[in-house]
């Protein structure tokens, strides 16, 4: 698999170094139905890094995001073109099970989503139908240690998960994603339905988290984009309400000197 | 006291009621509407008429129930423990009829139960718009049929059919498996629409959950969406258990007339709906035992389709709070 001839369709590759990129796009349309929901979408994903997704509302964003574990096959008539590498694998190769990728592509969504089971459950069951063998106990306490919610459950693992706050509950929907040994984790606006404490809390979480796994985040908040992310991508959207990537590169970049008007507009908060 | 209020308006009145008479300038003069008020009073007697009938009929069961209970000849014990129901000769007996129409609920459950909840499965998880807009007009016209033509369907379909596998001999004519199994397809439709609401009140977030998990399409309906809509499901059966109770022509045609204490489905035997069809159609005298017997009967059968109904309608309503 080159990654030589897709480059010159590259907006910008930020820091492209030896570093192998783990997800590359290119030239992605996104179709539901008759709609186009976002058009010539390229670029790369190094592993190890937090890239973000930043932009207007009805920009892709969201579902640039969900075509990377394949989501969107899960919406009717949701039809994709171009290439999504994983590792170099085209993930929509048609031999290609989406059920496999999603085991090894994790997702956070915008809503803690936990199930109806007891704590324990939420982070087992996901291990279990993966055909996890090892000690579950083990498991269960590594992965709420790994999303800083050990402390606060250990003493209460056969109770509801639905009894938790918010914030802990989405904590949990990130540790229930870790025990499936993940390489990457989408985070799906991850912070947009909880208070300021419990948003910082997931934060930190997410730059602990970046020492073992590739992380691409949406987010609305530009604050959050740039504290958190090395990459961010920014979409856009065009008179078709066809969502595009205006500019991607350094965080650093990108919020201290864009390239662009559009982007330099959009985080001075002067649209949006 | 009572003048206080008239001498203040009076006053206000008196201040601005140029004002106030004339209709196009702003006022904000209380404007009586007397329809709307009509309407109201209305609504408020429909309603306390269905208050009202349900109390009378409770009271009139309760009320002739006690005549037949209240006859030297009944016990309670007896009729809560004696095998025996022939109230022309003394055996106050119940369990007969209440044997009969148990065996057929639970015979028209165990077919209703599996097949109305794959039906809803199916509906809410795997059907695509174009079968589901054939199958749930169907399942609508399945539980629009009248139930005497599901009697009739037992008798003449059901019946024959259950001779035919399992010998003529064993099967009687008139027999609790035909009718059982015919209402158990009469509850099907009942069953499928309710339990598909109950499944599709999971949200989405769940299933996108399980997916996300990479978990199969079988595993995410079985292990996570059944589950979640359990009480919804369990609300569901106990409501189609009670409509199976109560279920009257399909047993008075099929199951047999004549109280029988009986655990062999080919056997016939008559249920406690089925005793009431025949008495109350027949030519009994008002005050006998046999007439008023049939009272004590409704009231059980009431006493147990309502505990059915209100455990049903707690579970549902433990599911709403569930998600909200």
């Amino acid at each position: 698999m080159s990654v030589k001839a897709y480059e010159v369709n590259m907006p910008f590759v930020g820091a492209k170094s030896a570093e192998n990129p783990i997800i590359e796009m290119k030239d992605v349309d996104i179709y539901y139905g008759d709609f186009q929901a976002v058009k010539k979408i390229s670029m790369e994903i190094l592993e190890r890094h937090i890239t973000a997704f930043i932009g207007p509302s009805g920009c892709g964003k969201s579902t640039v995001l969900r075509s990377i574990n394949r989501m969107n096959d899960l919406i009717p008539n949701a039809r994709l073109e171009g290439y999504v590498l994983f590792n170099g694998y085209d993930l929509y190769d048609e031999r290609v099970d989406p059920v496999l990728i999603r085991r090894r592509i994790g997702m956070v969504f915008q809503k803690p989503n936990p199930f109806p089971k007891s704590i324990y459950e939420n982070i087992a069951w996901g291990a279990r139908i993966n055909g996890y063998k090892g000690d579950m106990d083990e498991l269960v306490q590594t992965s709420l240690q790994s999303a800083a919610l050990w402390d606060e459950v250990k003493d209460k693992l056969k109770k509801g998960a639905l009894q938790l706050s918010g914030g802990q509950q989405q904590r949990l929907c990130i540790a229930r994603a870790l025990a499936v040994f993940p390489e990457i984790i989408l985070m799906d606006e991850p912070a947009s339905a909880l208070d300021p404490i419990a948003t910082g809390r997931i934060e930190e979480l997410i730059l602990d988290l970046k020492t073992k796994y590739t992380i691409i985040i949406v987010t609305h908040n530009m604050g959050q984009a740039s504290r958190l992310s090395d990459y961010t991508a920014f979409f856009m959207v065009d008179e078709n309400r066809t969502g595009y990537l205006e500019e991607f590169g350094d965080t650093e970049q990108v919020f201290l000197n864009p390239r662009n008007k559009k982007t330099e507009e959009y985080i001075s908060g002067k649209f949006g | 006291m009572g003048c206080m209020p008239m001498t203040s308006s009076f006053v206000f009145l008196m201040r601005y009621s140029k004002r106030m008479m004339d209709p196009h300038k702003n006022s904000f003069r209380r404007k009586v509407r007397p329809h709307e008020r009509f309407i109201e009073i209305m609504l408020f007697f429909c309603a306390l008429l269905s208050i009202i009938i349900t109390v009378g009929i409770v009271v009139i069961l309760v009320k002739e129930s006690w005549l037949f209970f209240k006859n030297p000849q009944v016990t309670l014990k007896e009729f809560f423990t004696s095998k025996k129901w022939q109230p022309m000769i003394g055996d106050f007996g119940f369990l007969p009829l209440l044997n009969a129409t148990f065996t057929t609920s639970i015979i028209a459950m165990s077919l209703g139960v599996p097949i109305g909840l794959f039906v809803a499965i199916y509906l809410s998880e795997y059907a695509s718009e174009k079968t589901r807009a054939v199958l749930k007009p169907i399942l609508e016209i399945l539980a629009g049929i009248p139930s005497i033509v599901f009697g009739y369907f037992a008798l003449t379909f059901m019946t024959p059919l259950l001779r035919g596998i399992f010998n003529a001999e064993r099967v009687e004519i008139y027999n609790t498996a035909s009718a059982g199994l015919v209402i158990g397809i009469l509850v099907l439709p009942l069953i499928a629409t309710m339990a598909e609401d109950a499944i599709g009140a999971v949200p989405k977030e769940l299933r996108l959950a399980a997916y996300a998990l990479g978990s199969t399409k079988l595993e995410t309906v079985f292990q996570i969406v059944i589950p979640a809509a359990i009480s919804g499901i369990s609300a569901t059966f106990l409501l189609a258990f009670s409509r199976a109770i109560g279920e009257t022509m399909v047993v008075a045609l099929a199951a047999g007339a004549g109280p029988n204490f009986t655990y062999n489905p080919f056997r016939s035997a008559e249920t406690i709906t089925g005793y009431i069809v025949r008495i109350s159609g027949g030519d009994v005298s008002y005050n006998s035992i046999d007439y008023n017997s049939i009272f004590a009967l409704g009231l059980v059968l009431f006493i147990i389709t309502f505990a059915l109904n209100f455990i049903s309608r707690r579970i549902s309503e433990r599911f709403r709070q569930e998600y909200e």
